[in-house]
């Protein structure tokens, strides 16, 4: 009975429940045209939850991995107008994120400072500096050949490549979250970070590398991001951690640290694509669809506090 | 650290060994460009406007006064021959935010989608999409790259914008005195095209008496317009007029003007909004000013997008179609229909608009 009222399962059925509704009622929904746009443009957000949700499992938070993204499209965009091999811009730029990751990181664990007010301080910075690389100018004309990779489907299915590259990459996430020491490692910091570093974890070194993989993945989702719009500026990805962040909130992991499975940040992602897709589908107004996002998200929140009260009291009666 | 060294080690290779060769932006520019899609029906002038067309603006952003004049006004004009239009739009005027709603639109099978790009490349591939499922493209207000859309409706030709307002202060000044333009930025693209044929148009015999002094520049920022209005009444004392090609400048030298001793001394034109201009047209600071008629724009806009879904042209140069009230337009080069000379505001029409 507990295992089926677990957050993470309420959030796929609700995903089950949408994607139904929505092949009913709205006949443009299900065709694959339409979901594989909704998935392609889910792609960044995707990608930087499954760095995200090991963060938060470890109960730090990067606030500042949109900004990363912008700055790695105006990277790619001054660096391919300066001349640039595309095949020499992406990992330099990747590694760009790598550095900013680490920034994020050394800040958090070598001063000891809270990760929510470090990353704030470097989402206002990151952000900056993509305008002082780039300005307000806008780079287009991207190699075909690297702007399909971003934008089209794998032959036969609805599936575009930056999906595919996630399916492949929350496999991976999954098993070392879920099914090895290091993972387990993870929801100890996040639970007990005392208890956890006397226990031997190496705390602290965990830490830096999950901001490093965040800066890391951020930069690569902005390499993405650039691809698939075929535009490179400073303003791209603009306030998708708070999406990135809403999603991994809703999939059930504990702000706290500690709680949270991938499935259920999964699941999280797709319902709030999904959800989007549909409400504009049906003409519903861009107030109203932040409204029910915002709803959505503060019901995640509180649905699994008010069941932890409610919980104790219901076993207290006979 | 050993880890971490290998993967320094193994990316910095991997830059070395790509350096040495790849895609670069000329390899990719100097490929021949891709045609426009042309379409293969030919154009038809006298096929009828075709009746219950489902037209989509998607503006920059929606709540935004201006552009919402301008769907209401094509939303109007749909009406003229039995279609409909809608407003749909992003709340945020960011360069990919009008992506999801072409999408949408596409799937929900509209006739043609009326956009105003928030950045030109980057709405490109999904108009594509929506044109290859014979969605007609008309861009409006801010063009998307040309290969991507059917139409644009250029709200304001620069050379028209240009002399048109030399001739506006030469009629109020009678063509005589010393004057000065307060642009926006120096290296502002629009503002110095403007002030280009504003020159040329100063050379013609019948202004010999008007003599430009000064172009100042308030960089669009409300504070240095302002200063720099001052500084020009203050060293040309002898200064008849004043033209402001840019909503922010006019404003900001409208206000100085209203409270200094120079008010109903020097003339003060250029290009502004009405919500932002009324208060010194009621205080006849500023007699007149000029910007495009954003209901006109609106309306154009969806009989275009009417000629093109019923096949009366296609998008080539110099076919014709016609757009209600506002009579035959012809489509110029690069597929645009330009709306006509900037539309005049004075204390005689300046309430019939809101933005």
């Amino acid at each position: 009975m507990a295992r089926v009222l677990r957050w993470d399962v309420l959030v796929a059925s609700l995903l089950i429940v949408v994607f139904a509704g929505g092949s009913f009622t709205s006949p443009g929904f299900a065709s694959v045209d339409n979901l594989s746009f909704a998935l392609g443009d889910l792609g960044e957000i995707a990608l930087i939850a499954l760095a995200m949700t090991m963060l938060v499992v470890a109960a730090e938070v990067d606030l500042s991995v949109a900004s990363v993204l912008g700055l790695s499209s105006a990277l790619v965009g001054a660096l391919w107008d300066g001349g640039m091999a595309i095949e020499t811009i992406i990992p330099l730029v990747v590694l760009t994120g790598a550095v900013c990751g680490l920034v994020n990181g050394l800040l958090v664990t070598r001063l000891g400072l809270p990760s929510l007010a470090v990353t704030i301080g470097t989402l206002a910075l990151y952000r900056g500096l993509a305008y002082v690389v780039l300005g307000d100018r806008a780079v287009a004309q991207f190699p075909p050949d690297y702007t399909a990779l971003a934008v089209d489907d794998v032959p036969g299915t609805p599936i575009p490549y930056p999906i595919a590259l996630f399916v492949l990459l929350a496999v991976v996430v999954g098993v070392v979250l879920h099914a090895t020491g290091f993972g387990r490692s993870l929801y100890a910091i996040g639970a007990q970070e005392q208890a956890a570093f006397f226990a031997g974890i190496r705390v602290k070194r965990i830490k830096l590398l999950l901001f490093v993989v965040s800066g890391t993945v951020a930069a690569f989702a902005g390499v993405i991001f650039t691809l698939r719009y075929g535009s490179a500026r400073a303003d791209n990805g603009m306030g998708i951690e708070l999406a990135v962040i809403a999603a991994v909130l809703l999939g059930g992991v504990d702000f706290d640290g500690g709680k949270g499975t991938l499935g259920g940040v999964i699941a999280g992602v797709l319902l709030i694509g999904l959800l989007r897709n549909l409400l504009m589908l049906g003409d519903v107004s861009t107030e109203i669809q932040s409204i029910v996002t915002g709803l959505l998200l503060i019901v995640s929140v509180l649905t699994p506090r008010l069941v932890s009260l409610v919980r104790p009291a219901l076993k207290g009666t006979p | 650290m050993t880890p971490m060294r290998l993967t320094a080690v193994a990316a910095l290779l991997t830059l070395g060994v790509a350096a040495c060769g790849g895609t670069t932006k000329s390899s990719v520019t100097s490929a021949p460009a891709q045609a426009p899609a042309s379409s293969a029906a030919a154009a038809n002038p006298n096929a009828p406007l075709k009746q219950g067309l489902k037209l989509a603006f998607l503006p920059k952003q929606i709540n935004n006064p201006y552009m919402t004049i301008v769907a209401n006004a094509g939303a109007e004009a749909a009406k003229e021959f039995q279609g409909e239009a809608k407003e749909v739009g992003p709340s945020d005027a960011s360069a990919s935010s009008q992506i999801s709603y072409i999408n949408t639109l596409t799937q929900q099978g509209h006739d043609a989608i009326l956009i105003s790009a928030n950045d030109p490349n980057a709405v490109c591939g999904p108009l594509q999409q929506a044109r290859a499922k014979n969605i007609k493209i008309v861009s409006y207000d801010s063009d998307a790259a040309p290969e991507c859309r059917d139409l644009f409706i250029n709200q304001a030709a620069s050379e028209e914008v240009g002399r048109s307002q030399v001739k506006l202060l030469a009629d109020m000044i009678g063509s005589k005195g010393e004057i000065a333009i307060l642009s926006a930025t120096a290296n502002a693209t629009n503002q110095n095209t403007w002030i280009d044929f504003m020159k040329d148009e100063l050379g013609k015999p019948e202004y010999k008496d008007m003599k430009l002094v000064k172009v100042a520049y308030g960089d669009d920022d409300d504070q240095k317009s302002f200063t720099e209005t001052q500084g020009l009444l203050q060293a040309y004392p002898d200064l008849k007029g004043i033209i402001s090609p840019t909503t922010v400048g006019v404003s900001a030298a409208a206000r100085y003007i209203s409270g200094s001793k120079y008010k109903g001394k020097v003339v003060l034109t250029g290009l502004g909004t009405p919500n932002q201009m009324r208060q010194f047209v009621k205080d006849k600071t500023v007699e007149k000013f000029a910007l495009w008629n954003p209901k006109d724009l609106g309306y154009l806009a969806s009989y275009a997008a009417a000629a093109l879904v019923s096949g009366q042209i296609t998008g080539a140069e110099g076919e014709t179609f016609k757009a209600g009230k506002l009579g035959e337009r012809t489509i110029g080069k690069n597929g645009e229909v330009i709306l006509g000379p900037p539309f005049t505001f004075d204390a005689s029409n300046i309430d019939q608009f809101d933005f």
